[in-house]
């Protein structure tokens, strides 16, 4: 067994991009664990962005993962919220009912 | 890296792989944040083995903190029938695999093509000074202005969330002040002549 390094890193962070890829089909009615993918997926961006940060001794990437932080807290804040708006004027959170746009 | 490292890794690899699965496929969507948490402790964990100790202190305040309890409040607040939601998720099992699996295979081959410079083969090897501080120092010069436009997004998710979720209520009584202030002295006080032994 070889020693830990950058591959390491890359390949755990594509694992877990596929999961959290994998989640929105297997979930596309529950918004909540949509979310949560989405969540998943953007920590796998954000372990390779502070995986080449630190290997190419870089702290931009880590500045950039920042970034990715603050907007995902902010896109969770907005999600939950009309989550909760639409619960309480449809009753449901399933996508596919939600099609009061469709022409 | 030494052995420990190598250990270390792979312990808290594990546990965040499993942790992801756990969150997309189990049945009860508490569990589901719950795991979420396991999985961003992980991933904390990672980020130190990698030499950034303040962006694992973030994760571990803002994701665990506040993210997932967020998610688990919502998911207790709300009142949802989740095994309806579940009926036909079935049906996605192939097309879920096929194109988490197609991506998975795609990053895997990029990945193999990465080659890096000898010299950058410590993580962490050129920073000269500790992760916070260098953090610190780019952060408010280089980057001053994507973070100065990352506070006003922060101002606008907030505003926005509780605009969405505000709502009035008509089962209860509430202050209104300018009513309040409004009010002149007619509306509130009347004077009545009440005749000797008439009033109550």
């Amino acid at each position: 067994m070889n020693t830990v390094g950058l591959h390491h890193f890359l390949i755990l962070s594509a694992v877990l991009f596929g999961i959290g890829l994998f989640g929105i089909f297997l979930n596309r009615k529950n918004v909540i664990v949509l979310l949560m993918s989405i969540e998943l997926i953007l920590l796998a961006v954000n372990i390779n962005f502070v995986t080449f940060s630190s290997y190419l001794a870089d702290p931009g990437g880590q500045i950039f993962t920042f970034f990715v932080l603050t907007v995902a807290a902010a896109e969770a804040a907005i999600g939950l919220a009309i989550l909760v708006t639409l619960f309480r004027n449809r009753a449901t959170i399933n996508v596919e009912e939600v099609a009061s746009l469709h022409g | 890296m030494d052995m420990l490292a190598d250990l270390v890794f792979y312990l808290f690899a594990a546990v965040l792989l499993m942790a992801a699965l756990g969150v997309v496929t189990v049945r009860n969507p508490v569990h589901s944040v719950l795991l979420l948490v396991l999985a961003f402790f992980s991933s904390s964990a990672l980020f130190v083995l990698l030499g950034a100790e303040f962006l694992a202190a973030i994760l571990v305040m803002v994701y665990m903190g506040a993210v997932a309890m967020l998610f688990l409040f919502v998911v207790m607040m709300l009142d949802i029938d989740f095994d309806l939601l579940r009926r036909g998720a079935r049906d996605h099992l192939p097309v879920g695999i096929a194109v988490g699996g197609l991506v998975l295979f795609e990053l895997v081959v990029l990945v193999a093509g990465v080659r890096l410079d000898p010299s950058h083969a410590h993580p962490g090897a050129g920073l000269a000074h500790s992760n916070v501080s260098e953090i610190g120092r780019v952060l408010y010069s280089t980057y001053i202005y994507p973070f100065e436009i990352s506070s006003i997004i922060l101002l606008v998710a907030l505003v926005g969330a509780v605009v969405l979720t505000a709502r009035k209520r008509s089962d209860q009584k509430r202050q209104s002040i300018c009513e309040q202030v409004a009010r002149t002295r007619d509306q509130a006080v009347e004077l009545k002549k009440v005749a000797s032994g008439q009033g109550a």
